[in-house]
């Protein structure tokens, strides 16, 4: 990543927020990542872009323990991620829940303190304050008790994101934060987002605005089944890794051909004998 | 008095209970879209059922729970396995599993010889709520004596312990319930085992579909898991309202069913009453029909929001500008 500096010899290097090494996911045979390798930066805003199929909720899902993995190992901070689970939080995709469920906003936020509160104890009144004043900080404090299907798009948003808040994490992975959602919301969910970067925390978010990813997120992982490039948006958000990156199934199993035959290795080191494609 | 007391308070209390233990573990499985599960489980535990009986040779309960525990996560379990080996839709998974189950319990029956006893086609279909009697009552002194308690029917007393541990469950895991019908996802990454709850309510809902089997039968416990969630839902928004709602219509439907199927006959002087089994189904279903009729996201709750608005401030200075 960046270059640390020549004379802070001394200083401990800086710790990869994420750092997957040779992670394989496969869905009924059909390989969703394939030996992805990759370091996320010590903190800040950290884009996931990738074509639709391409295994962005995949990567936060493996990474996270919600799908098997084939292979591969999984550390934040340095250290196995069961042994930082509470310093790691989960946004999902928005789509992942009904919300027509029987819930408030805030009893959705709350849960975002529970695990401060343990099994079987009732939430105590404090822990509610405390997921009250998330709610707040995405401009929901109005609704704290709407029920959650009468909330817009936006406002279930605002809910998760509130609720992701309320972990108070130092590494979160983010799924389609942006996901349709209104201009106002998209405002401030990038507002609360560059806070969290402020403060020294990192979020890793799947984005699929091509758009907006340079203006949002200062790194990214361009991502297709395997890790294509990675690095500062500035470097890393070229014409020619996009096109790697978009370019269609033809062009991979191409550089599969190229790794297996001796040529080319691309990034993230493609195992030769890796799946078959068509 | 003595009569009622004799004949009909311990099927009534059977069939309040029953329909009070299945309505509220209804709401976990309506709130997570499975209701449909209530239906496979309460056919799957037949086999258990009897095989719990003809090895234990009686009609006591902790046998029976435990047969019907044992097949209902076997179901569980099997619909799993179909799912994966087959790549098959859950619904014809599940409906694979719990037909052939069904099926097995009614061969067993046969092949046991349980028929012969009172275990028959027509009990698990039914139920057999006419069969709990207390014969022991002499007036309303008899609740209070303890040597005519103890000849109530064990039936109803299993289903007060099933009722309990139902509640007891419910008012413990009250947060960790929520949380994994919600969002079962977010609840592993926080360290909350959503499997370990899930199983949790397979072993009420078993529990819950044992207790109703004597008091409605098999077929119509998809009725008692159901039917008080759905009219709760129709009716509120919140959480804990919900089950209070889903408590209350169960009341209704186990009392009111029992009540018009067997007390309605006898004032009239019918002679004969009806099946209380069906008579709950049927009431369970008008109440549903007036929870949607009625409810506030109903025609007349949609009706009652529209002049709400047209008597609202918009509106009134137009026709005063004329």
């Amino acid at each position: 990543m960046s270059g640390s500096p020549a004379s802070g010899a001394s200083l401990p290097l800086p710790v990869p927020a994420l750092s997957v090494r040779h992670l394989s996911v496969a869905y009924n045979d059909q390989p969703a990542l394939w030996d992805v390798t990759w370091e996320s930066p010590p903190s800040g805003l950290v884009a996931i872009v990738g074509p639709n199929g391409a295994g962005k909720s995949t990567l936060l899902k493996a990474v996270l323990g919600l799908v098997p993995r084939l292979s591969g190992e999984v550390r934040a901070f340095g250290r196995p991620i069961a042994e930082v689970r509470r310093r790691v939080g989960y946004l999902p995709q928005r789509a992942s829940v009904d919300w027509d469920f029987p819930a408030t906003a805030l009893q959705v936020v709350a849960m975002g303190r529970y695990p401060r509160v343990g099994w079987i104890r009732p939430l105590p009144r404090a822990e509610r304050e405390r997921a009250r004043a998330a709610l707040a900080e995405v401009g929901m404090a109005a609704y704290a008790d709407r029920q959650i299907g009468q909330l817009s798009g936006g406002q279930q948003q605002r809910v998760f994101l509130a609720r992701a808040l309320a972990l108070e994490a130092d590494l979160y992975l983010m799924d389609e934060p942006f996901a349709g959602v209104d201009a106002a919301t998209e405002r401030a969910i990038i507002e609360v987002l560059q806070r969290l970067a402020r403060e020294g925390r990192t979020v890793i978010a799947v984005h699929h605005d091509l758009a907006t990813a340079p203006q949002y997120f200062a790194h990214v992982l361009l991502l297709n089944v395997r890790a294509i490039a990675a690095g500062p948006m500035a470097t890393t958000f070229t014409p020619e890794n996009l096109a790697r990156t978009y370019g269609g199934r033809l062009s991979l199993l191409e550089q599969a051909v190229a790794a297996a035959l001796g040529g080319g290795v691309p990034v993230g080191g493609a195992t030769p004998g890796g799946p078959e494609r068509r | 008095m003595t009569e009622f007391l004799r004949l009909d308070l311990a099927a009534l209390l059977a069939a309040v209970l029953a329909c009070l233990a299945c309505g509220l573990i209804g709401n976990l499985l309506l709130l997570t879209r499975q209701s449909l599960l209530g239906d496979a489980i309460s056919h799957a535990v037949l086999p258990g059922i009897v095989l719990g009986f003809w090895a234990s040779g009686s009609r006591a309960a902790p046998p029976l729970v435990a047969g019907a525990m044992a097949a209902a996560v076997t179901a569980a379990l099997l619909i799993a396995l179909v799912r994966r080996l087959t790549r098959l839709e859950p619904g014809a998974a599940m409906g694979v599993v719990f037909s052939g189950m069904f099926a097995l319990g009614l061969v067993l029956i046969e092949v046991t010889g349980a028929r012969a006893v009172d275990l028959d086609v027509d009990c698990v279909l039914y139920g057999q709520l006419e069969a709990l009697i207390w014969p022991a009552a002499e007036g309303l002194g008899s609740l209070l004596d303890p040597a005519a308690l103890a000849e109530f029917p064990a039936e109803v007393k299993t289903l007060a312990a099933i009722l309990a541990l139902t509640l007891g469950l419910l008012a413990l895991l009250w947060k960790e319930l929520r949380l994994v019908a919600f969002d079962p996802d977010f609840a592993r990454t926080i360290g909350f085992a959503p499997r370990l709850v899930s199983v949790l309510v397979l072993v009420l809902v078993s529990a819950a579909c044992v207790a109703a089997f004597w008091a409605v039968g098999s077929i119509l416990v998809i009725a008692a898991l159901v039917a008080p969630a759905a009219i709760a839902r129709l009716l509120t928004n919140d959480y804990a309202a919900q089950f209070a709602i889903s408590a209350l219509a169960a009341v209704a439907m186990g009392g009111g069913g029992y009540w018009a199927a067997v007390l309605v006959p006898d004032a009239l002087g019918l002679g004969h009453g009806l099946n209380a089994a069906g008579m709950m189904a049927v009431v369970a279903g008008l109440l549903l029909a007036g929870a949607c009729l009625l409810g506030p996201f109903g025609p007349a709750g949609r009706a009652r929001r529209r002049a709400a608005v047209a008597v609202g401030p918009v509106r009134v200075p137009a026709p005063a500008a004329e």
